[in-house]
């Protein structure tokens, strides 16, 4: 079954630590390659190039 | 030489300048595409083409030695010519030299060197270096196709616009014998060249095109040097199961990539054309291929204006409409390029993904589709009809795009019947052609406009009136032109589509035909 598409507190600790690991894991030499494979991915699963780049807007901001 | 060709065919004498002696000593362009060979056809060189090239349809993507995108056109049994033809550029010279020499409006003046150009009011002075010494030509006007480093165009201090990329690549073409079909390979970021791209392509006679791009700040004078051009082929061949397999260097050279065009071809009386015009990048086979679809449209509006058939702004529309096509192009090849040779640090991340996804994860696949050259169409041509059914079609090719070939019968092809000035392609009805469409085509021809009416029958008689009747059992034409019987496509002496009617009559036609001709 598919889950709600919902990210509550304990969902959004889950993502932090595994994202942060996989970055460790990849390395510093390929985290970036590694950030954008995720992002294409997350892009397919989102299916909307408009959130996106609303997304990419956000991320963006305060640099 | 293919605007020579096509002047000739339209009644218009020419000299060609040459100022090599011999025909070009590397092979250069390799790639033909299908629309260059039916241009090609309108000349009378495909057969040979056909005879001594390679043709293909399928292109592969390799990356870490797997096979990540396949790209497969369709074979249409419509069509005459392959989607791509290899062929040595100085082969495609000899036979359009063959063409010319045959021709007797037409002189080819090797070792004929064009150093400079001044206009007056109507006439080009053209002055010319042999080794015999220099001398004067006096021309109505001037078709500056002395290449992408033109001397004409610099003379005249005329501006490309557009974009130069940093990225340089070496083209070598080599001798060997590698047991691989016809087809285009692509290697991306090999372990011998990392982060850069190869393309290889299957020559006649044994040769392939090895292309392979330059780590950033190497020079030319570098890339070339024989140790290196070694060292690489080898590592090349070594990566594709080949170490140590002999080989020699038939011709090499560089480029970078580059999307630039002047805003105008047309300056008065000196028209520019080919890469003296434009410079395209070769991702996608773009050159040359560019270059015979400029050289079409000008021979037929250039001829028009010299004789009286079309007023000279003609010849601003052949500008209009060619710029178009280079932009358009220029627009494509920078999405080619972004993928073979990205332009920045963002555009590179971003290819190493897709690269590194397109291993187990099929959605990124398409990305590495090569964007081939295909012709532009005047889609808002001041030349289309304004008085046509055009809105009305559900299919087939509209106003201002390129034609669709049609089998009529087993060899026979409609682009086998078209060109040398208009041509009305009507799909006779029980009755044949009506009388007064009869009397517009008749109206029109006694004008002085060229202009021949093609008749589309099932039956295997000649239709009453038609210049030519065309046999189609199958009734082919009407499928691909979405028309039926009473209807008419009129195709411009490009072969390009100006107008169209479900039913046609001859007063739309006649207007039709005037705006078509700027009158």
């Amino acid at each position: 079954m598919k889950p709600a598409p919902n990210l509550d507190i304990a969902g959004l600790e889950q993502v932090y630590d595994r994202l942060a690991t996989a970055i460790d894991q990849a390395g510093p030499e390929k985290s970036e390659l590694f950030l954008v494979k995720l992002a294409l991915l997350n892009a397919k699963a989102l299916g909307h190039p408009q959130i996106f780049e609303n997304q990419i807007a956000l991320a963006l901001k305060d640099l | 030489m293919v605007t020579a060709l096509e002047l000739a065919r339209h009644g218009v004498a020419s000299v060609v300048l040459a100022s090599d002696l011999q025909f070009s000593q590397g092979s250069r362009a390799i790639v033909f595409t299908r629309r260059s060979m039916e241009i090609l056809q309108q000349v009378g060189v495909a057969q040979r083409i056909t005879e001594n090239g390679l043709p293909w349809h399928s292109g592969n993507s390799i990356y870490r030695g797997q096979k990540v995108f396949r790209m497969e056109t369709p074979l249409d049994p419509d069509d005459r010519f392959f989607p791509m033809i290899n062929i040595q550029q100085q082969y495609l010279e000899e036979y359009l030299h063959d063409a010319c020499a045959a021709n007797s409006l037409i002189e080819v003046r090797w070792g004929n060197k064009l150093v400079s150009a001044e206009q007056k009011t109507g006439t080009v002075t053209a002055h010319v270096d042999t080794s015999a010494g220099p001398y004067q030509l006096e021309t109505e006007w001037l078709v500056a196709a002395d290449g992408g480093r033109s001397e004409i165009r610099s003379a005249m201090n005329l501006k490309l616009e557009g974009a130069s990329f940093e990225s340089i690549f070496v083209i070598a073409d080599i001798r060997i014998d590698l047991p691989y079909p016809t087809e285009r390979l692509a290697f991306f970021d090999p372990d011998w060249n990392r982060g850069n791209t190869i393309l290889m392509h299957k020559e006649p006679h044994g040769i392939w095109r090895v292309d392979y791009q330059l780590p950033p700040g190497e020079t030319p004078e570098e890339a070339l040097r024989p140790e290196s051009l070694q060292e690489r082929i080898d590592a090349q061949l070594k990566m594709i199961g080949f170490e140590g397999k002999p080989w020699e260097m038939d011709w090499s050279s560089v480029y970078s990539a580059r999307t630039l065009t002047l805003p105008q071809y047309v300056h008065d009386r000196i028209v520019f054309t080919g890469d003296a015009a434009h410079l395209l990048p070769i991702f996608g086979v773009r050159g040359a291929n560019t270059a015979f679809q400029d050289a079409q449209s000008l021979g037929w509006h250039l001829a028009y204006v010299l004789q009286g058939i079309a007023p000279e702004k003609l010849m601003a529309n052949h500008s209009l409409e060619r710029v178009g096509a280079a932009r358009e192009i220029i627009t494509e090849a920078g999405k080619s390029t972004r993928f073979m040779a990205p332009p920045s640090r963002g555009f590179r991340l971003l290819r190493d993904a897709v690269l590194s996804l397109s291993l187990t994860e099929e959605y990124v696949r398409p990305l590495y589709h090569w964007r081939t050259s295909r012709p532009h169409e005047y889609k808002h041509s001041a030349l289309n009809s304004t008085s046509d059914d055009n809105a009305q079609f559900t299919d087939g090719p509209s106003l201002g795009a390129p034609p669709q070939n049609v089998q009529l019968q087993q060899d026979d092809f409609l682009l086998d019947h078209l060109g040398g000035g208009f041509d009305l392609v009507y799909v006779a009805t029980l009755q044949g052609i009506p009388q007064d469409l009869l009397r517009a085509v008749d109206q029109a021809k006694n004008k002085g406009l060229p202009l021949k009416l093609l008749a589309i029958t099932q039956k295997n008689v000649d239709v009453t009136g038609a210049d030519k009747t065309l046999f189609d059992p199958q009734q082919r034409f009407q499928l691909r032109y979405a028309v039926s019987a009473g209807g008419a496509y009129l195709f411009r002496p490009d072969q390009h589509v100006c107008g169209r009617w479900l039913q046609v009559d001859a007063t739309r036609l006649l207007s039709s035909l005037q705006l078509a001709v700027m009158q």
